[in-house]
Formats: structure tokens, C-alpha cells, sequence
């Protein structure tokens, strides 16, 4: 199967380990990747913030990019930018063209645990890593796209690691994008709700399906001194060692 | 009184979270809801399909409105109650003043209505030198400490025991007693007398039932029903939109909403009232009048997608479900309606002028639309609103946000995200001077020349951020990963 990564802004920029991993762990089950590097950002931080205009624009951009592709379906290693595409519909509900052609898109998009147990009916990929982990589920993976049981599937075949169940797994880390420097104290309060479950779960790694959310749980833990690491699922998938 | 409004949400916020029993209060009161309602749908093995069936059922009245609302008024009137319609919340209490002195009532029992707080229907009588007692017993707590309630259907959520012992023994003169029997049975005594007393009777309305015109009032504590049952005169205060087309509909609604809002199966009391009462012998008020508020809702009716907030049946889910809520509790909102459902109505209630901050109160996390009963879609409505705040060009939104900023911005990173290059080149300045702040690979507190950018500053005050990387994951694809 021929694969189109969309790998967002915030991995290509600030942890490229995911986009390796990714690509790594598509490879390791078969399927053709490509890269297409004209992509950058899914709009989501103009949309999510209200400015619906420039998201817009920025989604046609990213519409038109992908349709050239041949892939038979495009993979991102993140919830938040997957449901972003499952979105797109919305910005185009008085735009008949551009609805169809954003509809047909979000139709190939898949969050890559998703692709995999779903689409892919894979759930083994060959991952080793030894500790103990534990699940974080990101909002918009979990509540937009229903991902709930894939990563768990994945991680449980990981060899080597310990898996244990999070308290409250499914509720918030306090992020949401603009949210989080907007009102920073609320954000803060949320987050340290998340790390006292950490904390409790006594693990060495905390997973999650997007690297928003680990940027937030893990600036805390780092700031905390914390020798917990965050860890994105493909990177988890991706170890064979 | 609290003064907390909206506009101030960001301080509000700040100090709620600095107040530790307000979060203790918070947080063991949202946790035991939250469970206690998980506990009671995980009993029906066809909750989705209720509340499928639920949101099927308001979006047919709220297209139909005017239609239910004929037919509501009509068999309503035909038992004898009277109606009176109120363009806002001015008018509803002037009519309701009216009522009261036309009757020259002197003392009123109020039972638990958010529509009444939505009309400060309280401050409008005691104005008038009318004295009101509110009859529930969070509601009774609310009044005596000169508060507002801080929850949809837990007024009182925000105290702790120990503060509604130490008010009780303040106000009521009880001797100090953290006993929650004693608590409770002193308000009762106090309480008996005044229904006792009372010339008037006024309450809320959960669901108006439009083939019988039958009021629908649940609660735990009974004290709605001799609000509703022993002063000569009934005033009930409904929204406009509480309708339901048939009796039967009250089936599906029935098991959603207590078991949403408290986790019950059933409330203790369900109250369905029909009329006046039939003949002199027969128990009841005399006189029933229903005043019917508008305040917003028609505006919030005719547009397609704020229209499903309408369709909120106030049963206080969301704001438990909430992370925000949960930390902030209500009274930061500055509103009657806090928490998600109160970040959508109060904006749209009382204009963006100045309750803009609500709609970005939200991490957008999903909690509220999952626990929903009526699957409103809040988040969706959070967006659209934020949406109408940076398109609104009218003087009054425009001045009251400090946008400038953020709206260039986001033109900037809009031009960005455009052009590839544009993007490269801006990845590689962020690492050019990322050089000053970035020690042991990561950014922490922001000092120097970093504190002019607010949202670096209001990132790393708790958590370290991580560092543009040195080789993005384009240039890794280029010189490893392509054609492997």
C-alpha cells in the first residue's frame, strides 16, 4: 500500500524523531511511503483560534498538495492534525467545490495507530522496548476519531514493555493549542492533574499518539526534574532495542 | 454578592485557582457527579440511542417552535393557567413584580430556576421591598451568603462542609456543628415556616409538555412541591424553549436527565402540574401563571448552527466533565451559565461585547460533547463563536480584545504556511536565535530579551519548551530517509 505521510508542522520542526519513526514503522508492515515536502501546516492553530479566513487558505493549500498524490491513503503520526482534516468540511460548508474535494481528503486521512489496527489489520510490528509505559489519550484523537483501543492493541505487542493503565488516561493534559498560553495558569492546573497520575503510575515512559501533548506533559515533567520521558507511539513502535 | 463578570475571566480564574478549598470542593464534587453518572447510563445498554432519539425530539421543537408553543399555551390555558411573554429578562420581572403587587404579596418562596437567576429575578423583588426565600436547600446556602450559584444544578458546589457550618452558625445562630443532619434539618425548620407564610410560589419549569400543557418540575428535596402547592398563586418562569411535543417523550428525557445530571435513576420528586386547580375542595394554587422568556433565545433560534444550544436540557454534565470547570469552578464565568454549555449560551445571551473571553476558555478536549445527553455539539459552537469574535468588525467587539497582536499574527503565519520557503527560512531564524534562550536542549523560564514575546513567557512560567530541532525531519527525509 502506497502511503502519504503528512507529517505536521510540529513534528517536522521540533521532534523530526517522530517523522522517522514513522516512516520507519509504515516501511516495517510493507507499505510504500512518500514524502511530499511542499506540505507545512494543517491550519489548525488559525482555525481552532478563530481565524477562519487564513485557515481556510492554508487548508486549500494542503487539499490541493495531497490530491496530487497517488497514495492510497495519507498517514500523520497525530490525532489533532488528522481531525483537523476530518474538519475541513466545516470550513467549506458554503463552498460546493471545495467540500467535495475536502470531503474526498479527510476520506483518506488516517491517525497512524488507526491505519494500522484498521486499515492495515496489523497490530505486531516487530517493536522491543523494555519498561514500563503507560497511555495518554489525546483529546481530538480519542474524542474525534474514536482511537481508543489501537494504540493500546500496538502497545501491548510491544517486547519488553510493561504496560499499565493510566488513571483518568482519557481526560485532558490542559494543552489546546492557543489555549495553553492564553490562559496559562488554567492550562498549568489541568496538566498537573495528568502528572500526579503519572507520577502514581510509576513508569519509565509516558506514550501518546501527538507530540502537542508531549510537549506539554513533558515540559512539565522536565521542568519538574522528572525522570519519566515522554515518548510518541511511533517512536515506541519504531524501537527495536 | 460576588461582582465576578465575564470580561474579567482571566483574573477570576487566576484567583479560583490560587483558592485551595474552592479546588478541594471542586474537585471532590465534579469526581463523585462524574462517576455517580457514568455508574447510572452504564445501567442502559441504549444510552446512545437516547440520546439520539433526544436530540432528534428538541431539534423537531426547535424548528417547529411556534408551533408547540401554540399548542402548549392553548391546553395550558384551557386548564386555567394564564400566560405572559417577556421579551427579556427586564420585562419577565416587571411582570412577575406586577403579579406580586397586584396581589399585594409580601412574602414569596422561590424554588431552584436558573431561568430566575438568568433574570436576577431576586434582586428585582427585594428592590420592591419584597422578601424571597429560596427553598432549595443549595439555592437557601446561595441566599445566605449573599452569593450566586456557581453550578447549573448544584448551586452550592464551590463550599465545603465546613463553610456551610460556619455559615449557618453565623446567620442562622446555630451552635457549630459539622454534622450534615443537623445542617440540613435546621434549614428545614427555618424553611417550613415560610412555605407556611408565603403568598406566592415561584419555580422553574424542566419540560413543557405541549399535547396537555402539563409543567414538569424535578427535584430531591420536596420543596418544590409545596412551592408549587401551597401559596394561593403558582408563578412559574420557563424558557421558551423547554418544550416537549408529547407525554410520552418524557420516557427518553426522564432517564437522561437525572441520570446525567446527578446520577440518579429518577429525582426524588417529579411534579407535573396541569392547570389550576379544578374545584374548591381540590388541593393546589388558584392561580397559575407561566411567563414565558425569551431573552436572546429567538436570536439564538434563527441561526443554523448556535441553534442546538437550545436544545440544553440544564443538567449540569458538561460543566463536571469539564477540566476547566473543574478547576475554576463557575463563578469565574461571570455568568448565570458557567462551564462549556455557559461559555456558548452566555455569549450569546449577552452579546461578544463582553463575555469574548468564554468561548477560548476551552482546550477543546471533548469532555462536554461526550457526556452530553442531547449531543450538543459544544465544541463545534465554541469554534464558531471564536470565529464570530475575530470576524466581528463592530466597534464595541473590536475594542474590547486586545487583538492587534494576535491578528497579525496569525497574517504572518498565514503567509508562512503559504510559501515552503517562507517556512524553512523561518524554522532556520527560530534556530539562529533560539541560541540565547535554548540551555541543556530545552528553553526554560523565559529571562532578557525573551520576555518580549508573550507567548514564550506564558509557555516556559511552567513548563520547558522544547527547541526548534537542528535537522527538521524534511532535511532528514532529503538525506536519508527518500528512496530508501
Amino acid at each position: 500500500m502506497k502511503v502519504s505521510l503528512f507529517v505536521t508542522c510540529l513534528v517536522d520542526q521540533l521532534w523530526s524523531s517522530v517523522g522517522a519513526s514513522s516512516v520507519e514503522v509504515l516501511r516495517r508492515v510493507g507499505c510504500e511511503v512518500e514524502f511530499d515536502d511542499r506540505q507545512t501546516c494543517c491550519a489548525q492553530p488559525a482555525f481552532n483560534t478563530g481565524y477562519r479566513k487564513e485557515a481556510r487558505e492554508v487548508a486549500k493549500r494542503f487539499i490541493e498538495i495531497f490530491e496530487q498524490s497517488d497514495a492510497d491513503a495519507i498517514v500523520s503520526p497525530s490525532g489533532s492534525c488528522t481531525a483537523m482534516v476530518h474538519h475541513y468540511p466545516e470550513l467549506f460548508a458554503e463552498d460546493p467545490e471545495w467540500l467535495k474535494r475536502s470531503q474526498s481528503i479527510a476520506a483518506k486521512t488516517h491517525e497512524l495507530s488507526s491505519f494500522l489496527v484498521r486499515v492495515l489489520k496489523v497490530d505486531d510490528v516487530g517493536a522491543t522496548w523494555n519498561g514500563r509505559v503507560t497511555w495518554h489519550d489525546a483529546c481530538h484523537g480519542l474524542r474525534d476519531l474514536n482511537v481508543k483501543s489501537e494504540p493500546r492493541a500496538l502497545i501491548k505487542q510491544v517486547r519488553g514493555a510493561d504496560f499499565v493503565e493510566l488513571d483518568n488516561a482519557d481526560s485532558c493534559c490542559g494543552f489546546g493549542g492557543t489555549f495553553s498560553v492564553k490562559y496559562p495558569e488554567i492550562s498549568l492546573a489541568i496538566l498537573d492533574q495528568k502528572i500526579e497520575a503519572i507520577e502514581r503510575a510509576e513508569v519509565n515512559a509516558v506514550v501518546s499518539g501527538d507530540a502537542s501533548c508531549l510537549m506539554q506533559i513533558g515540559g512539565r515533567l522536565s521542568r519538574k526534574g522528572s525522570k519519566v520521558r515522554v515518548m510518541h507511539l511511533a517512536e515506541l513502535l519504531a524501537s527495536q532495542s | 454578592m460576588n461582582h465576578l463578570t465575564s470580561e474579567t475571566f482571566d483574573k477570576n480564574a487566576k484567583a479560583a485557582l490560587a483558592d485551595s478549598q474552592l479546588r478541594g470542593a471542586l474537585r471532590n464534587a465534579t469526581s463523585l457527579f462524574g462517576k455517580r453518572r457514568l455508574a447510572a447510563t452504564s445501567q442502559l445498554t441504549n444510552w446512545e440511542d437516547l440520546r439520539t432519539k433526544a436530540r432528534t425530539i428538541k431539534d423537531d421543537v426547535l424548528a417547529h417552535l411556534d408551533t408547540y408553543l401554540e399548542q402548549f399555551v392553548a391546553n395550558a390555558e384551557s386548564r386555567g393557567a394564564k400566560f405572559h411573554w417577556a421579551r427579556d429578562a427586564q420585562e419577565a420581572n416587571a411582570i412577575i413584580l406586577n403579579l406580586v403587587k397586584e396581589r399585594n404579596a409580601r412574602t414569596i418562596v422561590k424554588s431552584k430556576s436558573m431561568t430566575t437567576e438568568e433574570t436576577h429575578l431576586n434582586v428585582a423583588l427585594e428592590g420592591a421591598g419584597i422578601q424571597v426565600v429560596e427553598t432549595d436547600l443549595g439555592e437557601y446556602i446561595i441566599q445566605l451568603a449573599h452569593e450566586t450559584p456557581s453550578h447549573i444544578i448544584v448551586p452550592a458546589i464551590h463550599k465545603t462542609k465546613r463553610q456551610i457550618a460556619e455559615l449557618f452558625t453565623e446567620e442562622l445562630g446555630m451552635p457549630p456543628t459539622d454534622d450534615v443532619d443537623k445542617l440540613t434539618s435546621t434549614a428545614r425548620e427555618k424553611l417550613r415556616d415560610r412555605f407556611a407564610a408565603a403568598d406566592i410560589g415561584i419555580s422553574g419549569v424542566n419540560f413543557g409538555i405541549a399535547e396537555t400543557g402539563t409543567i414538569l418540575i424535578l427535584e430531591n428535596e420536596g420543596n418544590i412541591r409545596l412551592t408549587t402547592s401551597l401559596p394561593r398563586v403558582h408563578i412559574a418562569v420557563m424558557g421558551i424553549e423547554k418544550l416537549l411535543p408529547r407525554f410520552a417523550d418524557l420516557d427518553i428525557f426522564l432517564k437522561l436527565l437525572p441520570r446525567s445530571g446527578t446520577g440518579q435513576r429518577l429525582t426524588t420528586y417529579q411534579s407535573f402540574i396541569t392547570g389550576t386547580k379544578i374545584d374548591k375542595d381540590s388541593e393546589g394554587p388558584e392561580e397559575l401563571h407561566i411567563v414565558m422568556l425569551d431573552n436572546g433565545r429567538s436570536r439564538m433560534l434563527a441561526h443554523p448552527v448556535t441553534r442546538q444550544s437550545l436544545a440544553c436540557i440544564r443538567c449540569g454534565a458538561c460543566l463536571n466533565a469539564c477540566p476547566v470547570y473543574q478547576n475554576i469552578g463557575g463563578h469565574a464565568y461571570g455568568s448565570v451559565y458557567p462551564g462549556p454549555i455557559g461559555a456558548v449560551i452566555t455569549p450569546q445571551l449577552m452579546g461578544l461585547e463582553k463575555t469574548q473571553q468564554l468561548p477560548y476558555a476551552s482546550s477543546l478536549c471533548g469532555a462536554c460533547r461526550e457526556v452530553c445527553p442531547v449531543k450538543i455539539d459544544i465544541p463545534r459552537l465554541l469554534l464558531h463563536l471564536r470565529s464570530e469574535i475575530t470576524e466581528n468588525a463592530s466597534p464595541e467587539v473590536v475594542q474590547a480584545k486586545p487583538k492587534a497582536g494576535e491578528r497579525l499574527a496569525f497574517k504572518l503565519w498565514k503567509i508562512t504556511m503559504m510559501k515552503p520557503w517562507l517556512y524553512k527560512l523561518s524554522a532556520k531564524m527560530g534556530r539562529l536565535f533560539q541560541g540565547l534562550v535554548v540551555k541543556n536542549g530545552k528553553i526554560g523560564p523565559a529571562t532578557g530579551p525573551a520576555r518580549l514575546a508573550p507567548p514564550l513567557v506564558a509557555w516556559t512560567s511552567g513548563r520547558d519548551l522544547r527547541p526548534i530541532e537542528q535537522q527538521s525531519f524534511r532535511e532528514l527525509w532529503k538525506k536519508d530517509l527518500a528512496g530508501k
